[in-house]
């Protein structure tokens, strides 16, 4: 079995500065991407389809989520994509908790105060605080409810499609994607080099990070600090502005004149066709029902 | 300042789309005329760069730290143009990767880091930069600039998500989005921006180029080349449109109507004795978005007329844009035409 990127195996949280947060981050992307690089390539039922069909199909979903005057529309389509995780290879628990245990701290937020009826006034469906003189009254209410429901199971079933999309499919595959369904080449050809790329320098960072770390002894000062993360920016850019000349140079060096061609096409086989159809039938539906 | 998707109505996040395509098909044009093959690495590379840049937590002095975005960084080395273009992808991919961002609401976000920010802060920085610059002026023009421009985007992030609730709700009346309106969407955003993001962009953006002046000076006087900025006529012409629109809120001041502007009710204080036949069919052909130039849901008419003058000016300069860039490319068919 994979190994599922968790926060609590990262260690003991307590007194990290703005050091071990970076630091922190940073090996979690690298984590991240090499788990949904390992469940892209396994063998499942989302990974056996073309790119296309499943990026066409995602954004069908993520569209109909989006439109969606209905609740249980929206609560249906995310339990729709609870089997295709499962016959995808996606770990349950890692799919359910990477978007319900840590959307609250963001979107939670957000949401909360909407409950309350100093910001959605209406029927109130549990009265807090109800006072006289002076006139206090708190009361989370009906609409109040419905409101912060629609957000988070909004924002909830959209990240759910993504990262479903994301960790079934590869990079690679999905570049080619991207190029089939005619985006500008120098676009896609930005995007790959990007993506490739990222990988080398939050490593460089993390290196930079790590190496400080073994060689200072003593509390820094913030002003200290703040030059040193100011200097290894710095220090990226440059090296950023060096290592696109060197790709340039191997580009031009292996033939580079403008465009790229890609080897290996891509096919649409009939379990395409029946996925993006299904998608597409389901999201009207979900149109139709939910308007 | 990363709007997930649910936030944005899909008529938002559409309209944000339409917004941020031609200037990316600008930028596209503008880095494959200038550099041909050679801003495809850089893009990319610069891509890269800010997406490990934007996890980078910043110490702030009194213990608090935040995440810098890095856009009028980028803007200030490679040019608002390219600049545009690698915060984009670095968007792009952290939505599809890291469900950080909306797929969907590419476009507004976009809009708001990879567009007004890059733009907003380049140009802030020439002009404050000035001409015959020093190393400090330039560091502190840099500060100023990054700290300005993330406050443009954490504002047009509130007017994205503020508008929602307005636009959008069921029969019964519930917030179907983002469920705050523009009255307290501005304030909890720009609160977070002047007193924590903007202060940590403004940080990253000055030490860094004031490191980069010490270490790599000839990096910076040949990359800022990269696209051309404002001349110095431009230059007066921009701040003088924008203190133009910081006075709008003046006009409050000023009592009475402009002459012949007068209103249906205008004319009958004026002591007219009879409306017009011709006045009264056609006052009600047209109602304005911003009636009286205010935005009702902010209950507040100075902020209500400066969003007003804002939208007013970017519309005005949209059209202008717009029919620069198809009066340029008809000359340019006719000339080729002839060359050809």
């Amino acid at each position: 079995m994979s190994q599922i990127p968790t926060k609590a195996k990262r260690g003991r949280r307590a007194a990290r500065g703005f050091f071990e947060k970076t630091l922190g981050h940073l090996t979690e992307t690298l984590e991240h991407t090499l788990f949904a690089e390992e469940i892209a390539r396994q063998d499942g039922m989302l990974q056996s389809l073309d790119p296309r069909a499943k990026l066409l199909g995602a954004l069908a979903l993520l569209i109909a989520i989006s439109l969606s005057h209905s609740l249980l529309v929206i609560a249906a389509l995310y339990i729709l994509t609870l089997p295709l995780a499962a016959a995808s290879r996606v770990p349950m628990g890692y799919y359910i908790k990477r978007v319900w245990v840590f959307m609250p701290f963001f979107t939670g937020i957000i949401a909360l105060p909407a409950l309350f009826s100093p910001f959605t006034p209406g029927e109130p469906l549990l009265t807090l605080i109800d006072l006289t003189s002076p006139r206090v009254y708190l009361a989370i209410t009906v609409p109040g409810v419905v409101t912060a429901a629609f957000l988070l199971l909004r924002v909830g079933s959209s990240v759910s499609v993504a990262v479903l999309l994301m960790l079934t499919t590869r990079w690679v595959t999905l570049l080619k994607a991207l190029r089939t369904l005619r985006l500008p080449q120098a676009f896609v050809l930005i995007l790959g080099i990007t993506y490739r790329y990222i990988y080398v320098l939050l490593h460089a960072a993390n290196n930079m990070f790590i190496a400080r770390r073994s060689r200072v002894m003593r509390r820094m000062s913030g002003a200290e600090n703040r030059r040193w993360l100011a200097a290894s920016i710095g220090t990226l850019f440059t090296k950023s502005y060096a290592l696109s000349d060197d790709v340039y140079l191997a580009m031009q060096s292996r033939g580079f004149r403008g465009d790229s061609h890609v080897m290996g096409n891509l096919e649409w086989r009939r379990a395409d066709w029946l996925w993006l159809t299904g998608s597409l039938v389901i999201a009207t539906a979900a149109l139709w029902v939910g308007r | 300042m990363h709007i997930p998707d649910g936030y944005l109505s899909p008529a938002t996040a559409a309209a944000m789309y339409t917004v941020s395509l031609p200037v990316w098909y600008l930028a596209s044009r503008k880095m494959t005329t200038r550099l041909t093959g050679r801003s495809v690495p850089l893009i990319g590379l610069f891509a890269a760069l800010s997406f490990v840049i934007m996890m980078f937590n910043v110490p702030l002095p009194g213990g608090t730290t935040g995440h810098a975005v890095g856009s009028v960084l980028a803007a200030i080395v490679l040019g608002p143009w390219a600049a545009s273009l690698a915060i984009t992808v670095a968007l792009i991919i952290q939505a599809f990767f890291f469900g950080d961002g909306g797929i969907l609401a590419i476009g507004a976000n976009a809009f708001n880091m990879a567009i007004a920010m890059p733009f907003v802060g380049f140009y802030l920085y020439r002009w404050l930069s000035g001409g015959a610059v020093t190393p400090s002026r330039r560091a502190i023009a840099a500060a100023v600039a990054g700290y300005l421009a993330i406050n443009v985007g954490a504002l047009l992030t509130a007017i994205e998500l503020g508008i929602q609730p307005m636009l959008f709700h069921d029969a019964a009346g519930h917030a179907l989005y983002f469920p705050y309106g523009l009255g307290m969407a501005i304030p909890a955003m720009l609160l977070g921006h002047l007193a924590v993001a903007g202060p940590v962009e403004a940080l990253v953006t000055g030490l860094v180029v004031s490191w980069m002046q010490r270490t790599n000076p000839q990096l910076f006087e040949t990359a800022g080349g990269v696209t051309q900025g404002a001349t110095g006529l431009s230059r007066w012409a921009w701040t003088g449109l924008l203190s133009l629109i910081a006075l709008t809120p003046f006009g409050l001041l000023a009592p009475g109507t402009a002459w012949g502007e007068w209103s249906r009710e205008g004319l009958q204080q004026l002591g007219l004795g009879y409306i017009p036949e011709g006045f009264d069919q056609w006052s009600n052909l047209w109602s304005a978005p911003f009636s009286g130039y205010d935005i009702p849901a902010l209950n507040n008419s100075t902020v209500g007329y400066l969003l007003s003058a804002l939208a007013g000016v970017v519309l005005i300069l949209g059209v202008i844009f717009a029919l620069t860039w198809f009066i340029g490319r008809l000359r340019h068919r006719r000339e080729d035409g002839r060359t050809g």
